[in-house]
C-alpha cells in the first residue's frame, strides 16, 4: 500500500456495554459516531459503513445505513449495513478501508452497533444468535450457538488432552482485566473455583466460558493518511485479511482448528509485511474460551494445543510479554455482537496512541485484532501500527 | 420466534435430505457430501449426482444441551452429535433412545425418523433424521 493513501484511524468513540434499557439502536449508534467524529476533529465524511448482525430480528429494523446517517445529521452521505454474523464489526472496518484505498472516499465513518436487550426473552436472543450457524442442517435439529461451540471445545480438549481447568485461565484473565475498564460490562473478578462450578450450558461448555449479552456501539473515522490533518493520534491500518470456511461446522475435516482464521491471518500479515513475532498487543475473539485459544493459534502466537499454557504463564497479562485483550475481551468487556469487531479495533487504536487509560500497556507499536463470525465461518484480521 | 418458526415449504423442499439422507456424489473424484453441493468441495467438478447415504455410522464428537432453544424443552437434556457414516460422510444430528450418561465417542449409531419439532399448537410438525445406538 502506498503510504500516503494508506487508511488511518483518525478518531474513535464507543459507549459502555451493558443492558441499556433507556437507549435505542439509534441512541447508541449516534452516541458512538458523534464521539468518534469529534475525536477525529470533525472531518467531512464521504461514506458510512454500519456493522450489525441482528437488528432485523432483535429490533425489527434493517436499513441501518439510512438510520445511522440520519441520526447524526449526515443524510445524503452513502451509507450501508454490512453483515458477517459476529464479525460484522470488523467486516465493516475492512470495507471502509477498501473505500479509502479505492481512492473514491477520503474519509469513511464505521459504526458497529448491536441492541440485543430489546429481545427480552433469552431464548429469542439465542435464536437470533443461532442465525450465524447453518439453519437447515444445524439449527433446525436443535443446535444453539453455544452447543456448536461446545462441540468445538470437546474436539479441542480431546485432541490435546486438556482438563476442564485448562479452559478457565482465559475467562479468569479477561475478568481481571475488565475490573477497572469503564466501558466494560462485567467488571468483577472470577476465580478457578467459580469457573469450574459455573453451570453447564452445553456439556462441556460452562456459563463462564461464554461472553455475555449486552448492548453497545463503537465507531471509527477511517481516512486516507494524507487527508487526515486534524487528528493528533493517527493509527495506521497496515494490513487486513479475511476468509470464509463452511457455514456448518460438521462439514470441516478438523474440528480443532479454525482454517478461516489461519487464512485471514496469513493475508493480513502478508499485506503488512510482518510476522507474528512483531505483535505487541493482541485482541482475540473470546466469545467462548476455546475460540479464544484457537484465535491465538491461528495468529501464530502459540503452538497448537498450547494456548492455555500461554495464558496461565502470565505472558498475556497487561504487563506480560504479549498482552491479550487488556480491556477484558468479549468475555468481560462484553460482546454486543455486530459492534464487537469495532470495539476491538477502537481499543487497539487507543492502546497504540497511549490513550487507553487504566488498561494502557507499555509502549505498544503493532497490534492485531481477530474477529470471528459464526463457528469460525467468516473471519477478519486487522493489523494496526502507531504512526512514526 | 423468528429463527425457529417452521415454514412448511422450507421443510418440504428438504424432505429427501431429512427422510432419506440424500447427499451428493462427485463423479470425478468420488467425494461425497451431505447435503449435495453444486460444486465438489474437493476437486471443483460440477459432475455431481444425488446419492442415498448409508444409514449407519459412528459418533465422532457430541455435546449434551442443557439450555435448549424454544421448542426443544421437551427433549432436554439432549445430545447433538457429529456422525461419520460408513462411507466417511459426516452428518449433524440429535441422538435418540439414549441417555446422556451412555454417550461416548465411537458409539455405533443408525438413522431413524423422529419428530424434530412442533411449531406451536396449530403449527406444522416436522419429522426428520435422528440417530440411535445400533
Amino acid at each position: 500500500m502506498e503510504v500516503l493513501r494508506r487508511p488511518v484511524i483518525a478518531g474513535v468513540g464507543f459507549t459502555k456495554i451493558t443492558a441499556h434499557w433507556k437507549y435505542s439502536l439509534r441512541d447508541l449508534s449516534s452516541e458512538a459516531a458523534l464521539k468518534a467524529l469529534s475525536d477525529a476533529g470533525n472531518p467531512k465524511i464521504d461514506a458510512i459503513v454500519v456493522g450489525n448482525m441482528m437488528s432485523g430480528i432483535a429490533n425489527g429494523q434493517e436499513n441501518l445505513g439510512s438510520l445511522v446517517a440520519e441520526s447524526i445529521g449526515l443524510s445524503g452521505v452513502p451509507s450501508v449495513k454490512i453483515e458477517a454474523a459476529c464479525a460484522s464489526g470488523a467486516a465493516a472496518v475492512m470495507w471502509a478501508c477498501l473505500g479509502v484505498l479505492s481512492g473514491l472516499f477520503n474519509s469513511v465513518l464505521v459504526v458497529g452497533v448491536e441492541k440485543m436487550t430489546d429481545v427480552t426473552d433469552k431464548e429469542d436472543v439465542s435464536s437470533a444468535l443461532a442465525t450465524a450457524a447453518d439453519y437447515d442442517y444445524e439449527v433446525f435439529f436443535g443446535a444453539t450457538f453455544p452447543s456448536l461451540n461446545a462441540i468445538i471445545m470437546r474436539s479441542y480438549a480431546k485432541t490435546y488432552d486438556l482438563a476442564p481447568e485448562d479452559f478457565g485461565h482465559l475467562p479468569i484473565l479477561m475478568h481481571k482485566n475488565a475490573v477497572d475498564v469503564p466501558h466494560a460490562q462485567l467488571r468483577f473478578p472470577i476465580n478457578m473455583e467459580g469457573y469450574l462450578n459455573s453451570p453447564i450450558i452445553s456439556d462441556p461448555l460452562k456459563l463462564f466460558d461464554c461472553a455475555p449479552i449486552g448492548d453497545g456501539a463503537a465507531a471509527l473515522v477511517i481516512m486516507r493518511r494524507d487527508r487526515a490533518r486534524n487528528s493528533e493520534h493517527l493509527i495506521e491500518i497496515i494490513g487486513f485479511g479475511s476468509a470464509t470456511d463452511t457455514l456448518a461446522m460438521y462439514r470441516r475435516e478438523d474440528l480443532a482448528r479454525l482454517k478461516a482464521a489461519e487464512l485471514a491471518t496469513k493475508r493480513a500479515l502478508s499485506m503488512a509485511g510482518l510476522e507474528p513475532k512483531d505483535f505487541d498487543i493482541v485482541q482475540i475473539h473470546d466469545a467462548f474460551s476455546v475460540i479464544g485459544y484457537l484465535n491465538l493459534e491461528a495468529l501464530g502466537i502459540v503452538e497448537r494445543g498450547k494456548a492455555h499454557e500461554f495464558i496461565a504463564s502470565g505472558d498475556a497479562d497487561r504487563s506480560g510479554a504479549l498482552p491479550v485483550n487488556p480491556e477484558g475481551g468479549l468475555k468481560a468487556r462484553g460482546h454486543p455482537v455486530g459492534a464487537t469487531g469495532v470495539y476491538q479495533i477502537a481499543e487497539l487504536a487507543l492502546q497504540l496512541s497511549d490513550r487507553a487509560g487504566s488498561s494502557q500497556i507499555e509502549n505498544p507499536n503493532v497490534g492485531v485484532a481477530m474477529n470471528v463470525g459464526g463457528t469460525g465461518s467468516n473471519v477478519f484480521v486487522h493489523i494496526l501500527r502507531r504512526v512514526e | 420466534m423468528w429463527a425457529y418458526r417452521l415454514n412448511i415449504p422450507s421443510h418440504w423442499r428438504l424432505l429427501p435430505e431429512r427422510y432419506r439422507l440424500i447427499g451428493g456424489y462427485c463423479e470425478e473424484c468420488g467425494y461425497k457430501t451431505f447435503p449435495k453441493q453444486k460444486i465438489c468441495p474437493k476437486c471443483g467438478s460440477k459432475r455431481i449426482k444425488s446419492v442415498e447415504l448409508p444409514r449407519k455410522g459412528k459418533v465422532i464428537t457430541y455435546t449434551v444441551v442443557q439450555t435448549p432453544p424454544r421448542g426443544f424443552e421437551y427433549y432436554t437434556p439432549y445430545i447433538l452429535a457429529i456422525i461419520e457414516l460408513e462411507d466417511g460422510t459426516r452428518v449433524f444430528s440429535q441422538l435418540t433412545d439414549i441417555e446422556p450418561s451412555e454417550i461416548h465417542e465411537g458409539l455405533e449409531v443408525e438413522m431413524t425418523i423422529r419428530k424434530i419439532r412442533v411449531s406451536g399448537e396449530s403449527g406444522a410438525i416436522a419429522y426428520g433424521y435422528k440417530f440411535r445406538p445400533s
